[in-house]
């Protein structure tokens, strides 16, 4: 394979994107949001508990591509136990880390295994896929409870 | 004395076909994509151009370029010669009666929507209806839903069946007395689909209701002959038939044009302006205003000369090989599925597997210097229909070959070794 593929659909990806994680409905959900991109279909919907300003629980179902999909399901497990702050200053780094603003070195220590996503860099048009989760993810949390576009 | 030899010519007399030699003409065939060669296979989306249509371009900004239908000087005549001579080549490759039923627009979507504009202003009233088909591109639904809304009027749809062909019991449940229009696509961009449009015309003109045909995917692959299809509209792009971008035609029967007002209001579509009246200038140029794609219409002349020289009928059946072997090909792969398996199809392979996203197939086969088209294109409803987000699409054009074909399915391949891993 070659060297940016590679890069991009690194194994934790792939592996997410088979086995992705939180891909659930939750019934007791307080928060909710969808993210649709007009472009390419993909569709996500965003399901949280949020108390006391503390994401307790995420989950979330739809359809995408590999990047999306291993988006959404990295970033469900990272998110549990953040803050609402925490969550749009992480969108913010991660973000970051997508369009080339950081290296995958300044980000490892506030992203972890986020990092991953680095390899996104190399193709600008794959950016909204990887951004998709989290734009509908701060959507969610700021209860405005309608479907987020990329566009 | 001299004896007259009579041979008897075969009923449909096809060209022989060199597609080696054929790509020669296209030099952007020979690029190299991420160190491979380019595989171009997205020829639905917009094809590429023949040396013949770039030096066309080329020379008349080089050695022709004025303004037409204006001046007295030496340029503007021939810059007029030219831009009325590719008008010419149009009307006699889609056999209109008339060059003045041939009008120059920026594209399908403009054709269509001139149509819309112009005919529903006219002819469509409150509580009236139009019918258009469940595998209709964009461009030839949302034109009439802004008439529609407009208007008051209602849309019906023909459905589509599992194979992706056009349920044409239903579409003669649809008709009412309140039809005003039906406008329906060719060949589909999506599923390939060649939908029997002769029948279409027929039983709607039965119901004296005119027709409007979505020829965007049709004029590349298929003989065109507007007469015999007895079509009121016939709306194409130059830039899918190996033409320029921002050039189209929309063909329309001249009675019905004549009764239509102007589209778009502006310099060479009037005859004579005051501030008390305007007359408007004759057809075609009254749906003309403005200065048109001068060179872009070079260009399209240009490339009907290049397809004619070649023979349709030679591309139709390059191509139609190049889709028997493809479908046989890509339908060995564990888990594909298929979209579209009309009876009468032409040059487009949709398909999707269930475990690998269409973005991710074509992010892939990129690096395997393998062009294709992955998502919905621009046919949301039918994707619906087919109860898929997205498909990737394979598209062939006459230089296409089985060696490329047989790349695309290398890469496929290893795409289902990577995610099947």
């Amino acid at each position: 394979m070659n060297a940016e593929l590679r890069e991009l659909y690194q194994q934790v990806i792939l592996d997410h994107n088979k086995s992705p994680r939180n891909f659930k409905k939750m019934d007791n959900a307080n928060h909710f949001g969808e993210g649709y991109n007009p472009l390419c279909g993909d569709k996500i919907d965003i399901y949280l508990k949020v108390e006391d300003g503390k994401i307790e629980d995420v989950s979330f179902q739809g359809s995408g591509c590999a990047i999306s999909k291993a988006s959404a399901s990295l970033m469900s497990s990272f998110m549990k136990g953040r803050t609402i702050e925490e969550a749009e200053e992480l969108f913010g780094k991660f973000h970051d880390l997508i369009t080339g603003k950081i290296d995958e070195s300044q980000s490892i220590e506030d992203l972890g295994k986020l990092a991953v996503f680095a390899g996104v860099q190399e193709f600008p048009l794959r950016v909204k896929c990887a951004s998709l989760a989290w734009h509908t993810l701060i959507s969610a949390l700021k209860e405005e409870n309608k479907i987020v576009s990329t566009e | 004395m001299t004896t007259k030899l009579i041979i008897p010519k075969p009923e449909k007399e096809i060209k022989s076909f060199n597609v080696d030699k054929i790509r020669e003409d296209f030099p952007i065939l020979s690029t190299i994509v991420h160190g491979k060669p380019l595989c171009y296979l997205d020829n639905a989306a917009t094809t590429q151009k023949p040396k013949a249509v770039l030096e066309a371009i080329n020379n008349y900004y080089l050695h022709q370029n004025s303004n037409v239908h204006r001046g007295v000087h030496y340029l503007s005549g021939l810059a007029t010669e030219v831009f009325e001579d590719a008008r010419v080549k149009v009307k006699k490759f889609i056999n209109a009666s008339s060059t003045q039923e041939i009008i120059f627009t920026r594209g399908t979507t403009e054709s269509i929507n001139l149509a819309a504009y112009s005919f529903g202003r006219s002819f469509i009233n409150e509580g009236d209806e139009i019918i258009i088909s469940e595998m209709e591109h964009h461009s030839n639904i949302v034109p009439w839903q802004l008439i529609a809304a407009d208007k008051k009027a209602k849309i019906k749809i023909i459905p589509v069946n599992d194979d992706g062909e056009l349920d044409l019991q239903e579409f003669e449940r649809l008709i009412t007395r309140k039809t005003k229009l039906v406008s329906v696509v060719y060949v589909s961009n999506s599923l390939g689909t060649i939908n029997p449009v002769k029948t279409i015309i027929q039983t709607a003109h039965s119901h004296n209701i005119p027709v409007l045909i979505d020829g965007a995917q049709a004029v590349q692959h298929l003989p065109i002959n507007v007469q015999q299809l007895d079509c009121d509209f016939f709306a194409f792009s130059g830039h899918k038939m190996y033409g320029p971008t921002g050039i189209g035609i929309l063909y329309g029967k001249i009675n019905l044009l004549e009764s239509m007002p102007p589209f778009m209001g502006g310099g060479d579509m009037i005859s004579k302006v005051s501030f008390e009246k305007t007359t408007y200038n004759e057809l075609p140029y009254k749906f003309e205003a403005g200065t048109s794609n001068i060179a872009g219409a070079v260009g399209l002349g240009a490339a009907v000369e290049y397809i004619s020289n070649i023979g349709i009928d030679a591309i139709a059946k390059h191509e139609k090989e190049l889709l028997d072997y493809a479908g046989e090909v890509v339908s060995r792969f564990d888990g594909i599925k298929i979209f579209g398996n009309a009876k009468n199809k032409c040059s487009v392979l949709s398909f999707v597997f269930k475990d690998i996203h269409p973005h991710d197939m074509g992010t892939f086969l990129d690096f395997e210097g393998v062009a294709v088209r992955t998502g919905h294109h621009c046919t949301q409803p039918l994707m619906q229909r087919f109860n898929v987000p997205a498909t990737t699409r394979a598209s062939f054009a006459m230089y296409n070959t089985r060696e490329e074909i047989d790349i695309l399915a290398e890469g496929i391949k290893k795409v289902i070794k990577v995610f099947r891993q």
